[in-house]
């Protein structure tokens, strides 16, 4: 049976860049597949195109090129990656003349666009779904909106030979069943395959999460070499049928838990996860270890695609600003409850305009407010003040008033910092499929 | 016992909607958990923070619950005026829940 191997280069925008030139040069793998853009990633990067054209494109794109162009070249290792984010002909552009830098020849890069879709929301009768208000009543104030796109146009890239595809909005485990659809020549109405296909994408998605990474729990889940951290590489059969596995000697492990971690993560409903492509049901999996580092992975099936893609929208939401400072030793927790009354004192008697403000014990309540059990008084506190405000002058003062705790607050707090700026946030909305085209074009060297 | 000496656990997020998974070590734990950690009990360990409803969904398959919560995080990552502003920490503070050592 025919089998392929997909490896996994990156599971964030930030993420490492040498477990990805690991393995491409000892994985054995066919495609390695960069995914990096988080929900609000492309709002950010439409506000980039917005003051150049030029940009828009994952700050990375370069850095991961010029570290496994080469070497994918030569081995004939196809790249998939979202890194295009808003702006896939402009990223594409800066991977043909790296190419052309590198000295490299005959390398096909193919740019997926058509799930910007602004315009449609702009004007057109889409609703919100978190509000049910109507987008096109937002206009003046909508940063973006990316439909998420499936496999297909991925599929149609490698069909035209390209080595490398770069796409903006696609939902992330298309990145990973396209190689897969492509390779065997399924059907795109094989739900059952697909969504095993889905299972793998999932799974691979996030890098070194189902390989020890954000797994770790010292003394309960240790993780060896973390440091050194393997990113995943899925061996897939032409059945759907896939093991997860690593590059041996790498630090981190592929275990019967690290993968049921990274099975329910960010899925709602198991029997119902949506994506472009079909919907797949995660609710019968089986995961089984089948040797050190090698877990098998089976049991998904699938069901007929939604009929309309989510759509992520940004919008500017208004302006935050924040302020921080320590108190340490015997009393700090004291003072840093002294200081957040004097803040919230201040705020009211000068006026600053807030929608929302939040006051909290760095080292005591921070995170959870009371969900966690008290624990003995700390020896430092951190002081943190945040609001959401309208304008970004009023952002500004949450974070004045708190420095200005130096002279004029409890005593000793130390190291002050404050910030402000505008806030984009996310909403999303159901588009009919016919309301957004993917286009695949075409770059050589 | 902690539900975090029979169980681990990941924290998701979409927009303003958290999901924590809940993961029996052994197999063998699963009912214990089924039959503990109901979507009430969850529901009201994050009071003041989790202000949507709370569904549970089962995956016997791999001995786990999943928990999706609404109105879970402050608006969501963008917008949320939180310090773990993706509730990343959220599966830490529900391993911390008290269950007792045998199915009820």
């Amino acid at each position: 049976m025919k089998t392929i191997r997909i490896g996994s280069g990156a599971g964030y925008s930030g993420d490492r860049i040498e477990p990805a030139v690991e393995l491409v040069e000892k994985g054995d793998i066919g495609y390695l597949v960069f995914e990096c853009l988080a929900e609000r990633t492309i709002a950010i990067a439409q506000q980039a195109k917005l003051n150049d054209p030029t940009k828009g494109y994952d700050p990375l794109l370069a850095e991961r090129m010029q570290a496994v162009l080469t070497l994918c070249k030569q081995k004939g290792v196809k790249i998939i990656t979202n890194m295009g984010a808003a702006n896939p002909q402009a990223a594409a552009a800066k991977v043909r003349e790296i190419a052309g830098s590198l000295g490299l020849k005959s390398l096909k890069v193919a740019a997926v666009s058509g799930d910007d879709v602004l315009d449609v929301l702009k004007t057109g009768d889409v609703t919100i779904s978190e509000t049910g208000e109507r987008a096109s009543g937002m206009s003046n104030v909508l940063v973006s909106a990316n439909a998420y796109l499936g496999a297909a146009p991925i599929v149609e890239a490698l069909a035209n030979g390209a080595d490398v595809v770069i796409t903006g909005r696609v939902a992330d485990p298309s990145l990973f069943l396209a190689p897969q659809i492509f390779e065997f020549g399924w059907a795109l109405d094989d739900w059952d395959r697909l969504g095993k296909g889905t299972v793998v994408g999932h799974l691979l998605e996030c890098g070194g999460q189902v390989t020890g990474g954000y797994f770790a729990e010292p003394g309960k889940k240790d993780v060896a070499d973390l440091a050194r951290l393997g990113f995943p590489i899925a061996e897939v059969g032409e059945d759907g049928g896939a093991v997860i596995t690593k590059v041996a000697g790498s630090g981190g492990r592929v275990t019967v838990d690290t993968c049921k971690e990274q099975l329910l993560y960010e899925v709602h409903d198991p029997k119902t996860y949506l994506t472009p492509d079909v919907t797949a049901d995660f609710s019968a999996l089986r995961v089984t270890e089948i040797a050190p580092d090698r877990v098998r992975v089976e049991g998904a099936t699938g069901r007929a695609r939604p009929e309309t893609l989510k759509v992520s929208v940004g919008y500017v939401d208004g302006y935050m600003g924040e302020g921080q400072i320590s108190y340490a030793g015997r009393g700090a927790l004291a003072r840093g409850r002294l200081a957040l009354e004097i803040v919230k004192e201040r705020l009211a008697l000068t006026g600053v305009q807030t929608s929302e403000l939040r006051f909290d014990l760095i080292g005591v309540n921070s995170i959870h407010g009371e969900v966690l059990a008290p624990v003995p008084e700390p020896t430092e506190v951190r002081v943190r003040v945040v609001g959401r405000t309208e304008t970004l002058k009023e952002a500004v003062r949450i974070g004045n008033e708190v420095e200005t705790l130096y002279t004029n607050g409890p005593a000793s707090g130390g190291g002050a910092t404050k910030s402000a700026k505008q806030v984009v946030a996310m909403l999303s909305a159901l588009l009919p499929r016919a309301q957004a085209t993917p286009v695949v074009a075409y770059l050589e060297v | 016992m902690k539900l975090f000496d029979i169980a681990h656990s990941r924290t998701g997020d979409k927009g303003d909607i958290s999901n924590i998974s809940v993961i029996a070590y052994d197999p063998k734990d699963y009912p214990l958990l089924a039959a503990q950690v109901t979507s009430e009990r969850v529901k009201a360990h994050f009071t003041g923070i989790v202000h949507g409803e709370v569904i549970r969904y089962e995956i016997p398959s791999l001995g786990a619950l999943n928990f999706v919560m609404h109105k879970a995080l402050g608006g969501g990552v963008t917008k949320s005026l939180a310090l773990d502003a993706h509730g990343k920490c959220l599966a830490s503070a529900l391993l911390d829940l008290d269950i007792p050592d045998t199915p009820a």
